[in-house]
């Protein structure tokens, strides 16, 4: 069996900073996987190198059963698909144009397109509800707009896998779960596995199939998210005093970061950020 | 069906080329030497003009210098907007960011060991520009605490320094070979020679359709390093191809008419607005805007001085500076 992303002993260091450590994990073919942890704690280095971003420096990591460093660029892309952290745009391509460049690593070097592009461009922007944007300049589009634009790009590309990195944050609440569904549509009628940087514990608990709990570039926890949202599992990776209960929505479990009255005089908790 | 960009293609051309063609006709029916439009109508048509030396004023003189000055101001705009897409900084030119200058030393120097300045100077000119290149890469990969600007000031700096050096061996070389010097740094067409413009064009021609090639690289490019990669681009390799291809470019032009500021910023940025931001469509647009450009600047260099006349350099820094300042304004909002 082959999956989407096997890591076996994966470290990475920025110069002598250490990032990862040691990191090993599966993630299946149509998961919805979730990586989650506090700031710094190596999330977006493991994407990075996922993507092909980031040169593998020990350890093994496998796209689709083939190391991702034996991709060539172009082969990588038809098979992954970014969608990085939200940054800003100068150049004001429309929204089509834009979408229509997730065809790239499937044309010519000119990226003239087909009647075949064009209709996925078009199937990818109705997939995340932007077709009506179609015409619109991408910088004057909103950021709930935007993502959505930059996901069908995404789409367009027809990936057999979407990286995901922190795809809601700077969305209101409606927004949010506008993508966290869209990604889950996209894995049940596309079959495209996800893999996503969140910092929002608690959508991850509701969407995600499996999560990743990284705290110091180590994995804390890795399963079903009933396994992984635990207090303390949960306190030790954030160094914070947390209440875990369960939505009444659906039944996932929900994580409340507790404010300092109520902590009374409890001892705080301390974070595990590296493990000397 | 017609892809999107080849239809961009035809209405750049279907508005660009009738402009080209005008700005041509008036550039070499206008000057101090004298003739009119009506004149050359007539000498087009094949009636012998009574006066036979205008003749030759307009296809001996005045032509070869309005295919110099078409052919330099399409590479110098391609030049900018190679620059602009690469850097993603919509400010980037090759005169701003001293590639210009580093081409100039490099032109200067090879005729102080000796070399003939054509077609010699034009190899040392371009080594001077890819110095140049790799010096403000390496200047921008430092933390300075700039970000972006860091690109745009090292440019700036390095062009006052080239300028600096430029000036430095002028003045200690007791030398006839650097005569007339002074002017060529200030962009001069009027040494016009058909062998210079046959170079010029043999590289504009290879270059502008390499750059054509990779236009499409170039609309990736503009997506941002990581996502450009995730959709296929091995970003090392076109970096130094585009870099190589567009200092090569600049180089031989620099070297054949000296320094020509802000050309690669007025029209890129003229063309980005009437035709958006695809390259597959601004490539073409900008080799035959900057060529009507060009032209029409040296029209201006010819005609407006009472006597003689002006570096056409003088003419696209006037216009070329405040457009600086206008753009820099508007990146501001």
């Amino acid at each position: 069996m082959t999956f989407a992303i096997e890591a076996l002993e994966l470290s990475h260091a920025y110069e002598t900073a250490a990032v990862l450590r040691s990191v090993s994990f599966r993630v299946s073919a149509g998961d919805y996987f979730v990586i989650i942890g506090p700031n710094g704690s190596g999330k977006t280095t493991l994407l990075r190198l996922a993507a092909g971003l980031l040169k593998v420096q020990t350890g093994r990591l496998e796209v689709s059963g083939l190391p991702v460093q034996r991709f060539r660029r172009r082969e990588l892309a038809r098979t992954v698909a970014l969608v990085p952290q939200a940054g800003p745009f100068e150049f004001p391509f429309r929204v089509a144009e834009f979408v229509l460049m997730g065809r790239a690593p499937h044309q010519g070097i000119l990226g003239l397109e087909s009647p075949r592009d064009l209709r996925i461009a078009r199937e990818a922007m109705g997939f995340t509800g932007v077709e009506h944007l179609a015409g619109r300049r991408m910088d004057r589009l909103s950021g709930g707009e935007r993502q959505r634009v930059i996901i069908a790009r995404a789409v367009c590309q027809q990936p057999r896998l979407i990286l995901l990195d922190e795809p809601t944050s700077f969305l209101d609440l409606a927004h949010q779960a506008q993508i966290m569904d869209l990604m889950e549509q996209l894995r049940q009628e596309n079959g495209v596995t996800v893999v996503m940087v969140s910092h929002d514990v608690n959508l991850a608990s509701m969407y995600g199939s499996r999560l990743l709990l990284l705290a110091g570039g180590r994995i804390l926890a890795e399963g079903k998210p009933e396994d992984v949202i635990d207090a303390d599992l949960l306190e030790k990776a954030y160094g914070c005093r947390l209440l875990v209960d369960r939505t009444p929505a659906t039944g996932a479990r929900r994580v409340t970061p507790l404010p300092k009255e109520a902590l009374g005089r409890q001892p705080p908790i301390r974070a595990i950020d590296s493990f000397k | 069906m017609t892809p999107v960009p080849i239809k961009g293609i035809l209405r750049v051309k279907a508005i660009l080329l009738p402009v080209l063609a005008a700005a041509a006709f008036l550039g070499v029916a206008m000057g101090p030497g004298g003739g009119d439009p009506g004149t050359l109508i007539r000498s087009l048509a094949g009636v012998p003009l009574e006066d036979a030396v205008l003749e030759d004023i307009f296809w001996k003189i005045r032509l070869p210098r309005v295919l110099l000055a078409a052919l330099t101001g399409s590479a110098l705009s391609l030049g900018g907007l190679v620059f602009q897409a690469l850097l993603r900084n919509p400010l980037a030119e090759p005169y701003i960011l001293g590639v210009s200058g580093g081409a100039a030393i490099g032109a200067i120097l090879g005729i102080l060991l000796g070399l003939a300045r054509f077609p010699w100077g034009s190899l040392t000119a371009f080594a001077g520009g890819m110095a140049t290149v790799g010096l403000l890469l390496l200047m921008s990969s430092w933390k300075t605490g700039l970000g972006k600007d860091a690109l745009l000031l090292s440019g700036v700096m390095i062009n006052a320094f080239c300028g600096a050096v430029i000036l430095f061996l002028v003045s200690v070389t007791p030398d006839a070979r650097l005569f007339n010097i002074l002017s060529w740094l200030m962009g001069d067409l009027s040494l016009a020679a058909m062998e210079q413009v046959k170079l010029l064009a043999i590289v504009t021609v290879l270059c502008a359709t390499a750059l054509f090639g990779l236009s499409h690289v170039m609309n990736l490019f503009l997506l941002g390093r990581d996502t450009a990669q995730s959709l296929g681009v091995r970003l090392g390799v076109m970096t130094a191809i585009l870099l190589t291809i567009t200092s090569f470019m600049v180089g031989v032009t620099v070297s054949i008419c000296g320094l020509l500021g802000f050309v690669g910023l007025v029209m890129p940025h003229l063309m980005r607005l009437s035709f958006g931001p695809d390259h597959r469509v601004l490539v073409p647009a900008c080799i035959l805007s900057g060529a009507a450009y060009m032209i029409l600047c040296d029209l201006l260099a010819r005609i407006l001085p009472a006597q003689g006349e002006m570096p056409v350099g003088v003419v696209t820094a006037l216009v070329g500076a405040p457009a600086f300042i206008f753009l820099l304004r508007r990146a501001a909002r």
